[in-house]
Formats: C-alpha cells, sequence, structure tokens
C-alpha cells in the first residue's frame, strides 16, 4: 500500500504544560482553529438527520405560540413593555412570541450542549477518538459550545421565518434580533456544558431542566410581564441570563430599540464568558481522571 | 558507502512517574522505540499500561520523567509539551472503538484526517488504499453498527493510518476478536511492520507478544519487572519445559516424590505445574498413576508472565 507522504502540519507549536503540577484546570482556554474539522463533524451528522430534528425544534413552540398567543391572547388583550422610548402597548402574540423564541433559542442550545455533546462526550467516545488527533479538548469544548449555537440560531431563524409568514411581526429590526439570539445561543451553550462537564448520565440532566430552565422561563418575562413578580423576585430576574435576551429580542420585535440594550448585552456575554471558563476546567478535570 | 546515522529511537521514555493520589501507579518507567521495532508491553490489569500509553498520548500529564519523540530527522520533541506537533505524526488505535456510528467508513475516514489538518482532496486520495488494507473495500458504505467487531478494529487501524505515522501506539488492538479476525489483524500488522513503521503495543495475550514483538516489556505496579526478546525472556526465567498434571489427586503431588524430579512446581486451582529441564524422568514417574492426566510442552510467554506477575486474580481484573 502506497501512502503519499503527509506534509508537515504548518500550525504553529502551540506548547502544553509540561508537567501534572503545573496543568491547573483553571489555567486559561487555549482555543485555536482547530476546532473547526469538529465543528464540521458535527454539521455533517446533522445534514444527515436535519428535516426530521428540525420538525422537532420547531413544532413544539410553535403549538405553544399558537395556542396561547391566540387562545390565552383573546383573554389578555394588550401588554405594556418598556422600551427605550417609554411604554409601549402591544398584542399578547406578539409579547408572547418575541419571548418565546428566546426560550427556543435556549432550549435549543441546552438539549444540543447537554444529551447530544454527552452522547459524544461520554457514550460513543467520539472525543477521545478526536483527541487522539492533534485537536485539543479545548478546541473540542469550543466547536461543541458553537456547534449548540449554531443549533440554537438555526432553531430560531426557523421560528422566526414561521412567524413572519403568520404576520406576527414584520419589525426591520429583527435583522437585528438574529445576532442576539446567537449570543443567547452561545450563553446557554456554554452554561449547559457545565452540567455536561458534571454529568455522570442523562438523568442528571432532568434537574437542570426542572430546576434551572423552567423556572427561569416563568421568571423572564416570557408569559407574562415580570411588573407581575414581588419587587425582591423581580430585583433578582434582572439578572437572569434569559431576562436579558428577553429584554434585548422584544422591543426588536417590536420595531423599537431595548431601554438597557447594552446592559442587557453584557449580562450575556458575562455569562458566557464565565461559564465556558466553568465548563472547560470541569471538562478538564473530567478528562484529567 | 552509507551517509545513514545511526539510527535514534522514535520514542524514548525514561523516569516515568504517575500518582493517582497516594496511589503510584507508574514508577519510574523507562524504555525508548527504535525504528521498525514492536514493542509490546504487557501485565496484569491495573499495571499501569493504559496510564502510560495515555501519558504518551499527552492525554495525562505525567508526576515525573521525560516522554522524547524523534519522529522526524533532527527533531526532537517532548511530551506533553508539544502534543499537538506529535499527534500530527503519531497513528492511535485505542482500547474502545471510538468510530462514529453515524458515518460511513468513507466518511469515518475523511472526518479523522481533518482533524490533521489535511485537504479533504487529499484525504479522498488515500481512502480506496486504506479501506483495501483494512480489508473494507466491500463496506465502503456501511456504517460501524453493520460492521463485525474484527472490521471495527480494522477500521479503526486505518483510521489510525489516515496521517501516514512512522509510528502506531495500539491499546488492546484485538481485545474481544474472535480468532478469525485476531489472525487478520496481526496479519495487517505485520504488513505494517514489513513496511517499516514502528509499533508499541499492549496486550493481554501472550500469543499476540510472542507473534507481533521484536521486544517485551513486562510491567507490574506501574514497575518495569522484565524486558527483552520474548525467547531470550523464556529462556532467562523459566526451565525449558513444562508438564501439567491433572485429575484425581494431582494435588497431592506437590508434596510427593515426584516433586523432586521437577525444578519448580506450582499450583493453580486443581492443575499442577511441574517446570523442569528434562521431563523423561518425570514423565516416567506420573505414568505409574493413571489416572493423572498430563500436558508436556515447552515453556511459553504465559509461563513467563504468570511466573512474574504471579497466578492470583487481580481485584480489578
Amino acid at each position: 500500500m502506497a501512502l503519499p507522504e503527509v506534509p508537515a502540519t504548518t500550525a504553529t507549536i502551540q506548547r502544553e504544560p509540561a508537567h501534572a503540577g503545573d496543568a491547573s484546570p483553571w489555567r486559561a482556554p487555549q482555543l485555536s482553529l482547530r476546532f473547526w474539522p469538529v465543528f464540521l463533524r458535527n454539521l455533517l451528522v446533522w445534514r444527515k438527520l436535519a428535516i426530521p430534528s428540525l420538525v422537532g425544534n420547531i413544532a413544539e413552540p410553535l403549538m405553544w405560540l399558537v395556542a396561547f398567543g391566540y387562545g390565552l391572547g383573546a383573554l389578555v388583550g394588550q401588554v405594556t413593555v418598556q422600551t427605550s422610548g417609554g411604554p409601549v402597548l402591544v398584542p399578547y402574540i406578539l409579547f408572547l412570541a418575541s419571548g418565546s423564541i428566546c426560550m427556543s433559542a435556549m432550549n435549543a442550545a441546552s438539549f444540543e450542549a447537554l444529551y447530544s455533546a454527552f452522547s459524544r462526550m461520554h457514550v460513543q467516545k467520539t472525543w477521545d477518538g478526536i483527541m487522539n488527533a492533534p485537536v485539543r479538548l479545548d478546541d473540542i469544548v469550543l466547536a461543541e459550545m458553537l456547534w449548540a449555537s449554531f443549533k440554537a440560531v438555526f432553531t430560531a431563524t426557523a421560528i422566526l421565518g414561521v412567524m413572519l409568514a403568520l404576520g406576527i411581526s414584520h419589525s426591520p429590526k429583527l435583522l437585528l434580533a438574529w445576532p442576539v439570539l446567537l449570543v443567547a445561543g452561545v450563553t446557554f451553550s456554554c452554561i449547559a456544558l457545565i452540567f455536561n462537564a458534571l454529568a455522570k448520565g442523562y438523568d442528571f440532566f432532568t434537574y437542570y431542566f426542572t430546576l434551572f430552565l423552567t423556572p427561569m422561563m416563568f421568571l423572564s418575562g416570557i408569559f407574562f410581564p415580570r411588573e407581575q413578580l414581588p419587587p425582591l423576585l423581580r430585583a433578582i430576574t434582572d439578572w437572569l441570563p434569559l431576562t436579558s435576551a428577553v429584554e434585548l429580542v422584544r422591543p426588536l420585535f417590536m420595531d423599537q430599540w431595548p431601554s438597557h440594550g447594552w446592559r442587557a448585552l453584557a449580562v450575556l456575554l458575562v455569562y458566557a464568558v464565565a461559564a465556558f471558563w466553568i465548563a472547560l476546567a470541569l471538562t478538564r478535570k473530567r478528562f484529567r481522571a | 558507502m552509507s551517509l545513514a546515522q545511526p539510527a535514534t529511537d522514535l520514542l524514548k521514555v525514561s523516569g516515568l512517574c504517575k500518582r493517582f493520589g497516594a496511589n503510584t501507579v507508574v514508577d519510574d518507567l523507562a524504555f525508548a522505540i527504535a525504528p521498525g521495532e514492536c514493542l509490546g508491553v504487557i501485565g496484569p490489569n491495573g499495571a499501569g499500561k493504559t496510564t502510560t500509553i495515555r501519558m504518551c498520548l499527552g492525554l495525562s500529564a505525567p508526576d515525573g520523567g521525560q516522554i522524547d519523540y524523534a519522529l522526524k530527522p533532527g527533531e526532537v520533541l517532548h511530551m506533553p509539551r508539544d502534543a499537538m506537533a506529535i499527534k500530527a505524526r503519531l497513528g492511535v488505535v485505542s482500547q474502545i472503538d471510538t468510530l462514529d456510528p453515524d458515518f460511513s467508513c468513507e466518511e469515518n475516514l475523511l472526518v479523522y484526517g481533518r482533524y490533521f489538518g489535511l485537504r479533504d482532496a487529499q484525504i479522498r486520495a488515500r481512502i480506496p488504499a486504506l479501506l483495501q488494507f483494512a480489508s473494507l473495500s466491500h463496506k465502503a458504505s456501511a456504517r460501524p453498527g453493520e460492521l463485525s467487531g474484527g472490521m471495527k478494529r480494522r477500521l479503526s487501524l486505518a483510521r489510525a493510518l489516515v496521517n501516514d505515522p512512522q509510528l502506531l501506539l495500539l491499546d488492546e488492538p484485538t481485545t474481544g476478536l474472535d480468532p478469525q479476525a485476531r489472525h487478520l489483524m496481526w496479519e495487517r500488522l505485520q504488513v505494517l511492520l514489513q513496511q517499516g513503521k514502528s509499533i508499541l503495543l499492549t496486550t493481554h495475550f501472550m500469543d499476540e507478544a510472542e507473534r507481533l514483538c521484536s521486544r517485551l516489556l513486562v510491567i507490574d505496579h506501574g514497575r518495569k519487572i522484565a524486558e527483552g526478546r520474548p525467547r531470550d525472556l523464556i529462556a532467562q526465567h523459566l526451565e525449558p519445559e513444562v508438564v501439567e498434571v491433572y485429575g484425581m489427586g494431582a494435588t497431592a503431588l506437590q508434596e510427593g516424590p515426584v516433586a523432586a524430579l521437577a525444578a519448580r512446581v506450582e499450583v493453580s486451582g486443581e492443575t499442577v505445574f511441574f517446570y523442569t529441564h528434562a521431563a523423561q524422568p518425570l514423565l516416567h514417574a506420573l505414568a505409574q498413576t493413571p489416572a493423572l492426566r498430563t500436558l508436556h510442552r515447552p515453556a511459553n510467554l504465559e509461563d513467563l508472565f504468570l511466573k512474574l506477575t504471579g497466578r492470583q486474580i487481580r481485584e480489578d481484573g
């Protein structure tokens, strides 16, 4: 068997810690473009299953939207939303649609970074195989994070398309909602990867969903305005990542500007960076066993 | 006149140590692999084989010692510091198959080649030869779930060759395979050795070690307890002949006069092993008791392994 000569790797040599003692799992992330073939790998698998996965990703949120938006919306009527230009009254369906698209992005990112990433990491040992090639764990975690974010954006885009078709919003500012949903996807992927790193099995993720994501769904102003919450609880919910995503996306649906846009964006980014760092440290610990 | 330089070791490990808490799993281990060599690492479960391989791959950081690779002339790289540059030139088959279940054999090779920074066209050009090497040309579009255990292992081996490495690290490459699949795997590994590739291999199978390995490293409790060519090790540590005795009253023989005819006696369960330099008097004496069944054979690696590491079952084994 004659194989052609493989060219020497052109990438610059990045040095690793030499001894166990030097290698704190909390050291800075060591990221490189080597994440790309890992991202491509996930894309190639997904391409084979895209249609059924798309149906699953958008059918449920749309059912919620139609049932609650039109059904409950008829009872609720209009809701007041704070924007940079002061309070604005909007139909309930618009209020709900703009919140639930954030929820869908959150769920899509979380599912991918928990169940799917765990399958690849723990069940199929795909990560172990990749690490026998010149790819760092850090790059794999980065690839998984970006992949889950991509899934979130893809899901949100599909739902956005249906919302446009239903005529829920025609705001030109929706183009800006799209990068915001990407940032939200990144944030929730990073948080989910922390739990992925800690998981012993799939059952563990049920805690994350029921104890963390579901309460956040109800406290972040998706289904009803946070003004309804008791003051203390409301003050706490100001700092939830999902609240920030909703406060950014909702005004854009209404062709308005968010009232504390930069603060909300900063909250999402701080969560993302901190969570990625923690997720990476815990994943490094898991793999150094 | 040849200008060839004296061959340097592709991999040289010295003073390697790894501790998990108070437990030392690799203890001052040293070994080297010369070009074209197949080095077998044998030892009971928990002896430190896999930890050693993981350290050689930079997946686990050593607590002490040196791991040097010389995979390109004139360039010595250190693990784990230069892990990425080293792994670009290594081939690895791990104990557990990590093939992608959602991809066909072809796609598995393509996707894995990308991890090495190879271009798609480059990888695609190699895939037919890799599949042919793995005797999987007819399964190019099959997914791993449709393959037998032996086919999966061969696909893993083909995948490890995608970057045309000079040195292969194989962790128990034939564990769990049936004899036909093992023989085919051995034959493929022999082909690689004939091509001049070098192999580091861990195994539990002494016939595998004897067949493939030019040199063996026996480790236990993380320490090297013997090293050398298989035949030399047997000659060095064992009497050349063995008589195994089982049947009614076999175990009583270890105390009796027959035992005096052997150089050494070992008992395992209901079987007595007589190690000797001349088996004839012993066989003659044993023939007096027809109820006993005997097996007379030359001493082999398995005897060596059991002598060096003991017959008792390991707790984690």
